[in-house]
């Protein structure tokens, strides 16, 4: 009994190191640039309701659209993560800015 | 329609300072539009300022003179109430002239 | 001297005036009042040279050279073929036989320097150059751009009547105009961008100091000599397209032209540039 478990535990563990391999090479697939575009398009929207785009995070989105379009969707995801970075970091710029504005106040 | 050329002269007895502002686009003809094509070259060639039927000034002009070109300099003589004559010519063959009486 | 000494006292009193009538605010609420007098002394200890009106010259007044080239252009404005090509727009009549004096008091004449105002029936601030394209539609013609020549055209014409007469703005007693101003101080001390500035980083911060190869302007009166022919753009500017490419300059994404933000951010910096007159059209580098 303990031997077929532990064969199953083994052929279990080996068949997840391949699945994971597996993943981590077709880390740039379509589905993967989909997901990371629309993550980095959602915050950008976020920041278009705080008032606070960026011109960088457009450009990044932009390149992220272009390198899908050519099937590089390495590139493609990479940029979308930048942009989606950027945006985070607009959206924390507007919010922290909420009160901080008052320091340059000259009173 | 109203003249391309502002012009103002003013003699103090010994010399004359000229200034003049011309209206023109100044295309250098390396500048992309809003569309990414080219806009074409126009611009001033030669300008020219006469006063009693000689030349005081000539300017051979080519693309690096930016938009709106503002001109000026003395010359020696001149006298108020004298005409001083200015004209152009650019690239596509277009041209303006106007005469101003010196101050 | 003396008339220029005489004309800043005027100007002074003028502007104590002005302040004086904004009507008194509770404790917690923002002071307009306050804020324009602690805004002029702010740049006057900054700059103890200059008289109040010197300020609209913007960078021409931060150093003796910049000065130099301010006398020189203005020999020979380059805003000039703007200003007439303004001045015939002006008076040309609408399609339906009405202009641009009808929509306007006085004409349309003299009357800059009370622009913003802040509209009580439509609870917002209205600018001068929105002014112009309401009155455009309303007699069934198409509104300008904000940003390209006509609007500049128009604007600079308006600013040239007006030439002289001090910044007059109001801030009725009305909780929402309040409230606009605010939210123009509010954005003009806001830092935006990737490059995290606020339009007091540049005005407030570093006036007479260079950015680049420019030389910035102080905030106080930098609305005065709007609309500007721009060397840099090889043309004329408005309000619009100055507040859309500061903006971008520190990338941000500009908004809208005549966004409730940038309506309420020139009433802001327009108030606490009362008493300093309108010297537009301008030039800048």
């Amino acid at each position: 009994m303990k031997n077929v478990m532990r064969a199953s535990i083994i052929s279990l563990s080996s068949a997840l190191l391949i699945a994971s391999a597996i993943s981590t090479l077709a880390a740039g697939s379509e589905a993967d640039f989909k997901a990371a575009y629309s993550a980095a398009e959602a915050a950008n929207k976020e920041a278009g309701a705080l008032r606070n785009q960026w011109t960088v995070t457009a450009a990044a989105l932009a390149d992220a659209k272009k390198a899908a379009d050519a099937g590089n969707f390495d590139e493609a995801v990479a940029s979308s993560k930048e942009a989606e970075a950027l945006a985070k970091a607009s959206i924390f710029q507007a919010t922290s800015e909420k009160e901080a504005w008052k320091a340059l106040e000259i009173r | 329609m109203a003249s391309t050329i502002r012009v103002r002269a003013t003699s103090s007895g010994e010399t004359t300072e000229v200034q003049a502002l011309i209206q023109h686009p100044m295309d250098s003809g390396y500048v992309k539009d809003a569309r990414g094509e080219l806009i074409p070259p126009h611009f001033i060639q030669q300008l020219t300022f006469e006063y009693d039927g000689k030349s005081v000034f000539v300017a051979d002009w080519g693309p690096a003179v930016s938009k709106d070109p503002y001109v000026k300099f003395s010359f020696k003589g001149g006298k108020k109430g004298d005409d001083l004559k200015i004209g152009w010519i650019d690239n596509k063959g277009a041209s303006d002239t106007t005469t101003a009486k010196i101050q | 001297m003396r008339s220029a000494i005489h004309f800043a006292s005027a100007a002074l009193a003028l502007a104590v005036l002005a302040f004086a009538a904004v009507p008194p605010v509770a404790a917690d609420a923002p002071d307009p009042v306050a804020d324009a007098k602690a805004f002029q002394k702010y740049f006057a200890q900054k700059f103890p040279k200059l008289k109040l009106q010197d300020f609209v010259n913007g960078p021409y007044s931060m150093n003796e050279d910049m000065h130099r080239q301010w006398e020189e252009k203005e020999q020979f404005p380059p805003y000039e073929f703007s200003l007439d090509m303004g001045k015939e727009m002006f008076s040309k009549p609408f399609k339906n036989g009405k202009s641009y004096a009808d929509c306007f008091p006085n004409q349309g004449i003299g009357i800059r320097q009370n622009y913003p105002y802040f509209d009580e029936k439509e609870g917002k601030v209205v600018t001068l150059e929105l002014a112009l394209n309401r009155c455009r539609e309303t007699n069934g013609e198409a509104p300008f751009s904000y940003v390209k020549d006509e609007m500049a055209a128009l604007t600079a014409y308006m600013a040239f009547t007006s030439r002289g007469k001090p910044f007059d703005i109001k801030i009725p007693a009305d909780p929402r105009a309040l409230e606009a101003y605010q939210n123009g101080k509010r954005y003009f001390y806001t830092r935006r961008g990737q490059l995290n500035f606020s339009c007091a980083t540049c005005h407030v911060q570093s006036p007479g100091e260079r950015i680049r190869a420019e030389v910035l302007a102080p905030a106080l009166g930098i609305l005065n000599a709007m609309p500007i022919y721009r060397s840099e753009w090889s043309g004329m500017g408005t309000i619009s397209r100055r507040f859309a490419t500061c903006n971008s300059q520190i990338r941000g994404v500009p908004l809208n032209p005549q966004d409730d933000e940038y309506r309420d951010l020139e009433y802001y910096l327009s108030y606490v540039s009362n008493g300093l007159p309108i010297s537009g059209p301008g030039a800048r580098p």
